[in-house]
């Protein structure tokens, strides 16, 4: 077989083939449930209530879509300069760990601890995607690795900070950080309800992102580099530069999920904060074809599967690990569905 | 009829009725002939014309959408060349398919015999690829590594691949695009030897002298169609270029040059060589406003590494570089861009445009930063697509709107739009490599008149090509590459191109040296 | 220093480096073979996970132990497969197609864990590979128990360096390997398919990585738990680099790798472990790998077609 790009991809096929992918999911989810003995409409009914069926649930999916927003848009960053990121869970404890150590250790009053946090957050998650960048384009190391990798060395180096220096003393043994002062915590959206500034920093973020890809002229340059770094360098954009400022943004927004999990939700740090929120921001990002704007519509769609899938998983006989296969099978579905829509395939 | 005739007349191959689509683009239409024992066929015809299409059908490459290929009276399958290769067929490509991490021997061993077989039985295959390299007078060391190779080495361990496995008939694609003028005359040495064993061999050109120096029967192929078939000696140059582009051709004949002030100095100038690219060598060249130097030479010389430190990509390791008299510090794309240098890269899909950028980003690729495109890191795309609107029109780029991505579009109309971003940018040097290559006919003048133009209005031209042909025609005067080395400079017409043959095969550079 | 000297005499320690390398130099040879066809195989770590699970769980359903083997190998070319269909013939990216097959693998190894142990805490054990007794080898003083008190399994890996080497360097098979990797157009303008040569690459290469697994669940421990692979995969591949593409090479850095895994976990029980945390020892085999990664960067001989999607007709 071979494939022949198509010049001109009718509307059909544009729309058809993702929707096709879709579902397919679907009927993977029936399967799933089936072999777990369960009925996959009433599965289907429990996780979409389990996500948007009551204020307590959608609120709940909009909190862990939170993260993966920020997850997803440093992914997407990254991804659009063909920077293979895959530590977003790294830079993620980067920023939780300096939100907490600012908060709890400066004794600063809320209205100046806050962006101050979220300043250290950033830098904090900038500086560790720096390192594998900088060894990307001085000595040409795969960023893949390096980045993976640098996943596994945070989380036992939070780990030892939980245990050691940075252990809570009223925390009765557990590892965790001390608490943020009520002060330097982000205020709740809407009076009453379970609700933080952190998913509305997320929006904003989403729209910076998008504007800064399609306004400026960083964003042109990471879109060249991308697409074509030959061509970038011969017209004489700093292509490593160029990788450099993607790194310190995308590091930057990793980072936010992390500062907006601690300051918004959790209120201190502990080795859990992130359930794959960095790992999970890869499937986001492709699933939204690392649009920022489509960021936000992707980050919802996997925290309403994550959340539904948990809340059904209570109720049915369904392991919740079921949420994880659909996004991962989703995804490959979907980057299937997506060159299906540009080459049609031919014998020969 | 005979029955000598018969036996003289064999048909080894025959292709009937071959049609092939990609997408709108008719690439060959119902083509059909045959080939006879022993007998040499031109394929003629421009860039674009079908050629490589019909071949890569024949040998299996392509599945064509109608028509059938006939070996030896049986019918090939069709998308195998496996099946090709069994029945007889052998193909020298023009980018050549060779392994370069492994061995001459490994190479020419691949793919025959079964995968699953134990062993790789060397020895005795050594000794036959030795036998053969001294049959046809293809020398070459069967345990040296490609990467290790020369070009015109390379491409007889291509021809031996193919005699290794029996080929009756031999497809050969552009063979001479790479080679020096003596390298040519050997090659086609070696392919009367070929034919005076039985072979039969298609080749594959758009040079007319070469065509009518080794073949017996020309086929001419335009747009994609079958246009005529004439026995060599019944023909001439005129009457074959008529039929290959449907009307006369008139090459561009620049008046004479008046040359001005040095604009740029490479003097004593090395660069690091790059895996198998060689550097540059300690070269001093000059290049003066209102002439076009134009550096000959054979693929793989020395051309890559000075268009790379011509147009930034590359800083010197020695030596000096100097712009209107200044010697250069810092020396990047950038830079090269600022000291007024217009660059027409080689490869214009992979380094001169972003395929899946608008024509828009892509005018603006080496501008995206200036007024009006932008300000203070703002793109002002309104502005960036009027620009490009206007060049679109000055420059007659054929394509679907300033919005349409610019894989879209062909060859000829991708090197306009280049074309246009260098020349509006009204460049006092202009580097042009390769920059008509792979063009049809129609855009080769365009572009080449463009550039006398630009020469005529005061620009200094740096054109290198490996198509001595185009070099003889717009050059003022003529340096040849080898191996990273510049030979002394020639006026136009003062060498032979066999002489320049010479040169670039490296001979007379120790003397000059 | 003393504490360093005693540990690299004692036999225990030589058995644990063989043992601690085993999983590793069959995943390491997966990812070897899959990235000299020319297609980096980032699903290594979930079809070590899979391979982790098939294998036990085959045993504990009342597998025999090399059954259990051969059911992980499968379930990891099952996976190879998929991914050998999305990015050979389809030549999607291998970066996302390997990290959506790890999540896919790891996440489909969980619910099918879950489904058939819906309720346990204490992860259930099974009888594991035993120490193969080599009559006479085995009974030798120090050196006995320090090379010959391996399973069968690490035998097995050894024995899968040399047949890979072989294969790679001496038989038409690896030719056309090697060549995929380098120049996709030579392996076709020879008559070759590289769709059907990458693809083969990717199940058996994925296949050996699930084995690599199995041996975690199968030899090294008794039971399956939650990331217990802990990013063995990307080790892997940053072994591959380390060994420059070459299989001996290859084992070479898994030993050594495994040399300071078991040289840290048992510094962690000496007077250096009272002072520095347990956490940095652990850090020891990342570390590694990155340093491993920055040493080769300059030297190494990537096969040129690695994560070049070849398309038939593409010229």
């Amino acid at each position: 077989m071979r494939l022949d790009p198509i010049a001109a991809p009718t509307p059909a096929r544009t729309l058809g083939l993702p929707a096709l992918a879709i579902l397919a999911t679907i009927a993977l989810a029936a399967a799933l449930a089936a072999i777990a003995g369960a009925n996959p409409l009433e599965t289907f009914g429990l996780i979409v209530k389990g996500a948007v069926g009551s204020k307590f649930a959608t609120l709940e999916t909009l909190n862990r879509a939170t993260p993966l927003i920020f997850t997803g848009l440093a992914v997407a960053t990254a991804f659009r300069a063909r920077l293979w990121n895959i530590g977003a869970e790294a830079q993620l404890y980067a920023g939780a760990l300096m939100t907490v150590v600012i908060g709890t250790q400066l004794g600063l009053p809320g209205p100046l601890a806050l962006p101050l946090m979220a300043l250290g957050a950033i830098v904090a998650g900038a500086l560790v995607l720096l390192g594998p960048v900088l060894l990307k384009t001085r000595l040409g190391v795969d960023e893949v690795v390096t980045t993976l990798l640098l996943n596994f060395i945070m989380a036992l180096f939070i780990s030892y900070l939980l245990e050691g220096p940075l252990k809570d003393p009223m925390g009765m043994g557990w590892p965790k950080s001390p608490a943020l002062p009520r002060d330097a915590r982000l205020p709740r959206l809407v009076e009453g309800l379970r609700l933080h500034w952190g998913f509305a920093l997320a929006l904003i973020c989403a729209l910076g992102v998008w504007v800064m890809q399609t306004r400026t002229t960083l964003g042109y340059e990471i879109r060249a580099v991308g697409q074509n770094p030959q061509a970038a360098r011969f017209a004489g954009i700093p292509v490593g530069r160029v990788l450099i400022k993607t790194a310190l943004i995308s590091g930057g927004l990793a980072a936010l999920a992390g500062f907006s999990e601690v300051a918004g939700l959790k209120g201190n740090l502990t080795s859990d904060l992130s359930p794959d929120f960095g790992y999970t921001g890869i499937i986001v990002a492709m699933l939204a074809l690392l649009h920022p704007l489509g960021v936000v519509v992707s980050a919802l769609f996997v925290a309403g599967i994550f959340v539904g899938s948990d809340s059904m998983s209570r109720a049915a006989e369904v392991p919740t690990y079921i949420a994880d296969i659909l996004l991962a099978a989703a995804l490959l579905f979907m980057v299937l569905a997506i060159l299906l829509t540009r080459y049609r395939v031919v014998r020969g | 009829m005979t029955l000598q005739d018969t036996a003289r007349d064999e048909t080894v191959l025959r292709l009937s009725g071959i049609t092939k689509r990609f997408g709108a683009l008719t690439a060959n239409d119902a083509i059909s002939f045959s080939l006879a024992k022993g007998e040499v066929v031109a394929l003629l015809g421009e860039n674009g014309a079908g050629k490589t299409t019909l071949m890569n059908i024949l040998f299996g490459h392509y599945t064509a959408d109608a028509g059938e290929v006939e070996v030896f009276g049986q019918a090939l399958p069709p998308g195998q060349p496996g099946a090709a290769l069994a029945a007889g067929v052998g193909m020298v490509h023009q980018h050549f398919t060779l392994a370069d991490n492994m061995t001459v021997l490994e190479n020419v061993l691949l793919g025959t015999g079964s995968l699953w077989s134990p062993g790789l039985g060397k020895p005795a295959a050594r000794r036959r690829l030795q036998a053969l390299s001294e049959d046809f007078g293809l020398r070459v060391d069967p345990d040296a590594r490609v990467a290790e190779l020369s070009v015109g080495e390379r491409q007889r361990v291509e021809i031996l691949k193919a005699l290794y496995r029996d080929a009756r008939v031999l497809i050969l694609d552009e063979p001479t695009a790479v080679l020096t003028p003596q390298e040519a005359d050997a090659l086609f040495l070696t392919l009367r030897r070929m034919v005076a064993q039985g072979l039969s061999v298609i080749f594959i050109s758009h040079k007319l002298h070469e065509v009518m120096a080794i073949s017996s029967r020309v086929l001419v192929l335009r747009h994609g169609k079958l246009v005529g078939e004439v026995a060599t000696h019944d023909t001439d140059r005129h009457q074959l270029a008529t039929l290959m582009v449907g009307a006369e051709i008139t090459a561009p004949a620049p008046a004479e040059a008046r040359p001005g002030a040095v604009l740029m100095r490479l003097a004593g100038l090395s660069t690091t060589p790059q895996g198998n690219r060689p550097g540059l060598r300690g070269i001093d060249l000059d290049i003066k406003a209102g002439q076009i130097l134009g550096v000959a030479g054979v693929s793989g010389n020395g051309q890559g590494a000075l268009a790379d430190l011509v147009s930034g990509v590359t800083s010197p390791s020695e030596g000096r570089l100097e712009i209107a008299g200044d010697r250069v510090e810092g020396w990047n794309p950038r830079a090269a861009l600022a000291a007024g240098i217009g660059r027409i890269p080689e490869d214009r899909h992979r380094t001169g445009t972003v395929a899946d950028f608008t024509l828009t980003e892509n005018a603006v690729l080496e501008s995206y930063r200036d007024a009006p495109n932008a300000r203070a890191g703002w793109m002002n795309w309104s502005a960036a697509r009027r620009t490009t609107e206007a060049l679109i029109a000055k420059y007659d780029v054929r394509c679907p709107g300033s919005e349409a991505r610019i894989r879209l579009l062909s060859g000829g109309n991708m090197q306009k739009l280049i074309l246009g971003r260098v020349l509006e940018a009204a460049p006092r040097i202009i580097l042009a490599n390769q920059p008509v290559r792979g063009l049809d006919i129609g855009a080769v003048t365009y572009v080449q008149e463009q550039l006398i133009a630009a020469r005529d209005a005061g620009a200094a031209v740096l054109l290198i090509s490996e198509d001595l042909d185009e070099i003889l025609t717009l050059s003022d005067v003529i340096r040849v590459i080898s191996d990273g080395r510049l030979s002394p400079e020639f006026a136009r017409g003062e060498k032979t191109p066999a002489e320049l043959g010479q040169w670039m095969a490296g001979q007379g550079f120790d003397h000059a040296a | 220093m003393t504490e360093i000297v005693d540990i690299l005499i004692s036999a225990s320690f030589w058995a644990a480096v063989l043992r601690i390398a085993s999983p590793l130099i069959f995943a390491t040879m997966g990812e070897l073979i899959c990235e000299r066809a020319g297609v980096l195989n980032l699903g290594i770590e979930g079809i070590m996970v899979i391979g982790a699970f098939a294998g036990w769980m085959t045993v504990y359903a009342g597998g025999g132990l090399w059954t259990g083997v051969a059911v992980a190998m499968l379930a990891g070319m099952a996976f190879g497969a998929l991914h050998g269909l999305l990015t050979v013939p389809f030549g999607l990216s291998q970066h996302v197609v390997g990290l959506g097959i790890t999540l896919l693998a790891t996440a489909s190894a969980y619910y099918a864990y879950r489904l058939a142990l819906p309720e346990v805490t204490n992860p259930p054990r099974i009888a594991p590979f035993e120490p193969l007794h080599i009559p006479g080898l085995s009974d030798l003083p120090w050196l006995g128990e320090a090379l010959f008190s391996q399973t069968a399994l690490t035998w097995a890996g050894f024995a899968c360096v040399a047949a890979v080497s072989l294969v790679l360097y001496r038989t038409p098979l690896g030719l056309a390997l090697r060549a995929a990797g380098e120049n996709p157009h030579a392996v076709e303008a020879q008559g070759l398919s590289v769709g059907a040569i990458r693809m083969g690459a990717v199940i058996v290469g994925s296949g050996l990585m699930a084995v690599g697994g199995a041996f975690l669940t199968m030899s090294a421990f008794s039971s399956f738990f939650f990331e217990m692979v802990n990013g063995r995969g990307w080790i892997c591949i940053a072994l591959v680099v380390f060994g420059a593409w070459k299989p001996g090479k290859a084992l070479l850095g898994a030993l050594l790798f495994a040399g300071f895994d078991a040289l840290q976990v048992r510094l962690q029980q000496t007077g250096m472990g009272q002072v520095v945390p347990y956490q940095v020892f652990l850090m020891i085999p990342y570390l590694l790998s990155i340093l491993a990664l920055i040493l080769m960067s300059r030297r190494a001989q990537v096969p040129a077609a690695l994560m070049t999607p070849f398309n038939r007709g593409d010229r």
